[in-house]
């Protein structure tokens, strides 16, 4: 068998897969937030939290209203979304005058608060949500044992990832969008409701998480913890990308999904670890980000 | 001015009830443990909920001792753990901590508990190195050990076939102790460990270690982890087929909670190693049933019974000496018998593990369980004689 570095390649190319799956998560969760920081200035901590009542929702869905896991990717993704617009419009919107610390310290609180009432209710062991039966099984890839499941993970978030960034960069709502960031006294001046559409936008980007949490919840333990365990990464992973950057952000996302997982396979113990010590060197030689305009 | 008046009102009472009656003996016990994290299920808020039924049941007031129960999260970080242990021993007079799931912490409340000549009484806290190595004159180890799930579970898979073990290890105190203690049943057992690697603790994905067990060819793949660490492994290996194409899981350490979690379809058939479990007696019962009735519908895990049974057991003896000093308590729950309700017979030896039975268990599968909470039957029954490390083999300097 073919070795590289003492592991066999066939093992490699596992490792790799199964890192872009992983970074599928880090791109969905880290578009979210840059899309948030990049358009109201805020840095939404309580974005795992939203990712973990995306996750939260369709389990609720599905046990109190039997509804499934398709329609669930869909409705999921818009309740969220809806609490998120009821939080920008109640709390966030207070904020915007003033500075950065502020939105964090509100957004960090409210998703310890939300986090604190699942517990609550729920307990930390996790809830059972299985896998929809047209994705069960998997295929043998010859290097690896590939459940579809995580394959279709791969292609959604790719088709979410690429559509944000179609609809920012390329459309005429992206653009009034990115107009809006720069001067919104002008835009609002053309006629353009400018509060209205940095609403919707908060409410897009929760709904992004949300979206990444029903996706999540066949594979992991559908928990009140599993966003606050993610979102550190993710926050590592948006710093690394350039705060406010939608393209760095994705590909930063799966970029670092594929270390990790390397790392998983050399050394194992610093798995947890690798992401803050590429980020630490990033910031000495690109304090904005690899993809970051710089300040 | 109104606290001057309050403090000698009740200095006052303190006088007369001294001089009336029989002095009250106060006794202060600390409840620390994982309040909201990974094993927030397995003790947690569920632990405080066992003491305070525990003093329920006691009486404590009718045999002259006041007891008062506080509690706190460690958030598994033991420089947390052991702030909360000094400051409960310095300050809030705190004479017993219990409990301390995350073995990390548990060996750093030790240490406090050590230099404070106060008590500690370990149920969710796993390593044996506890009244190994590391033992101490102030340690009572309830529940189990990293050995005794090892010599149950390692052992038993062993001799039933499994003979190549690949660890997945979690990457802290608790799980290097049930690596190492696991390596030994099973080669002890004519088995072999062809692989091991580690983990951070709380990891969501865990198809990366998956894959490098199934790379392994090992017959069995032993998860020395807890908590949602465990259930994560469990429900990712059903996913990649490793379940299906012939490897089998062992689960060293598993709870109640996680079984719960993960629904029998997904554990049916996993073996596993408790001292309690809620439907073994009549009293088991009994007390599960109060239990759930006073904390939302869940059965007690082994390690909530397990705080239960030690407060009992602590405030036996006090009120044997009426003292709490904390030499001679030690001395004499070494010397009372146990005879546990919940735990049945058994002792607490020279250096601090509290013997008793313990149970190889197997998950129902789905058709076989008759309720919600009816999950485990009976595999074999460890007599308390061979239960846990024999005490010559544990290092412990207090064993002469």
């Amino acid at each position: 068998m073919t070795m590289i570095f003492g592991v066999p390649t066939a093992a490699l190319f596992g490792q790799l897969l199964l890192g872009l799956i992983n970074g599928s998560f880090y791109a969905m969760l880290s578009l979210g937030l840059a899309v948030i920081f990049g358009l109201l200035n805020i840095i939404n901590f309580t974005h795992g939290a939203q990712y973990m009542m995306g996750a939260f929702a369709s389990w609720m869905l599905l046990n109190y209203l039997g509804i499934g896991y398709w329609p669930a990717l869909i409705l999921a993704p818009l309740i969220v979304g809806a609490t998120g617009i009821i939080l920008e419009r109640l709390l966030i919107s207070r904020l915007y005058n003033l500075d950065h610390l502020y939105g964090l310290l509100l957004t960090f609180g409210v998703g310890l608060i939300i986090q604190g009432l699942f517990r609550n209710q729920y307990g930390v062991s996790g809830l059972p949500y299985g896998i929809p039966s047209q994705l069960t099984g998997g295929q043998n890839l010859g290097f690896m044992f590939m459940p579809n499941y995580r394959g279709w993970v791969v292609v959604a978030s790719l088709i979410v990832c690429l559509a944000t960034w179609f609809i920012i960069e390329k459309t005429r709502l992206g653009a009034y969008l990115r107009a809006a960031t720069e001067n919104p006294t002008l835009v609002q001046a053309f006629g353009i409701n400018v509060p209205l559409m940095i609403t919707l936008t908060y409410g897009a980007g929760v709904a992004l998480a949300a979206f990444a949490g029903v996706l999540a919840a066949p594979i992991y333990s559908v928990n009140p913890n599993m966003g606050a365990d993610l979102i550190i990464v993710v926050f590592a992973v948006v710093v690394i990308g350039g705060m406010g950057s939608i393209l760095g952000s994705i590909i930063t996302g799966f970029a670092l999904g594929l270390v990790e997982g390397l790392t998983k396979v050399f050394y194992p113990e610093a798995s947890s670890t690798v992401i803050f010590v590429i980020m630490v060197l990033v910031l000495l030689v690109k304090p904005a980000g690899l993809f970051g305009r710089t300040a | 001015m109104k606290r001057k008046t309050l403090t000698a009102a009740v200095a006052v009472t303190a006088l007369l009830a001294g001089g009336s009656a029989f002095a009250q003996v106060p006794v202060k016990l600390g409840v620390l443990n994982d309040m909201s994290g990974l094993y927030a299920d397995i003790s947690g808020p569920g632990s405080v909920v066992a003491a305070r039924l525990a003093v329920e049941d006691f009486k404590p007031e009718s045999k002259g001792i006041k007891v008062e129960i506080v509690s706190a999260d460690h958030q598994n970080k033991p420089d947390v753990g052991s702030t909360i242990a000094r400051k409960w021993y310095d300050q809030d007079g705190v004479d017993v901590i219990l409990d301390v799931t995350t073995s990390s912490v548990a060996l750093a409340v030790s240490d406090v508990t050590k230099e404070k000549n106060k008590i500690f009484m370990i149920s969710g806290g796993g390593t044996s190195d506890l009244t190994g190595a590391k033992c101490t004159a102030n340690n009572v180890h309830w529940t189990y050990d990293t050995w005794a799930l090892a010599n149950g579970t390692g052992s038993a898979v062993t001799k039933a076939g499994g003979d190549s073990w690949f660890m997945l290890t979690a990457d802290y105190a608790f799980g290097a102790a049930l690596d190492r203690d696991t390596s030994e049943a099973v080669k002890k057992a004519g088995g072999k460990i062809v692989g091991s690697v580690k983990h951070p603790l709380s990891t969501a994905d865990f198809s990366s270690f998956l894959l490098q067990a199934q790379a392994s060819k090992a017959k069995v793949i032993g998860m020395a982890n807890a908590g949602s660490d465990t259930i994560n492994t469990i429900k990712q290996a059903a996913e990649f087929g490793i379940t299906q194409s012939g490897q089998s899981l062992a689960g060293l350490l598993i709870f109640s909670s996680d079984v719960k979690s993960l629904g029998l379809q997904a554990a049916q058939g996993l073996k596993l190693t408790e001292a309690f479990y809620w439907d073994q007696t009549d009293a088991t019962r009994a007390f599960s049933k109060r239990f759930a009735a006073a904390f939302g519908g869940k059965m007690p895990t082994s390690a909530q019974a397990g705080v239960y049974s030690s407060v009992l057991h602590y405030l036996k003896a006090v009120e044997a000496l009426k003292d709490k000093d904390t030499t001679k308590v030690m001395a004499k729950m070494k010397e009372l018998p146990i005879d546990d309700a919940l735990f049945g017979k058994g002792s607490i030896r020279v250096d601090g593990r509290a013997i008793h039975p313990m149970y190889l268990y197997e998950v129902k599968k789905p058709e076989e369980s008759k309720g919600e909470w009816d999950m485990y039957k009976v595999v074999a029954t460890i007599p308390t004689e061979e239960a846990f490390r024999p005490l010559k083999d544990g290092g412990c300097p207090l064993v002469k």
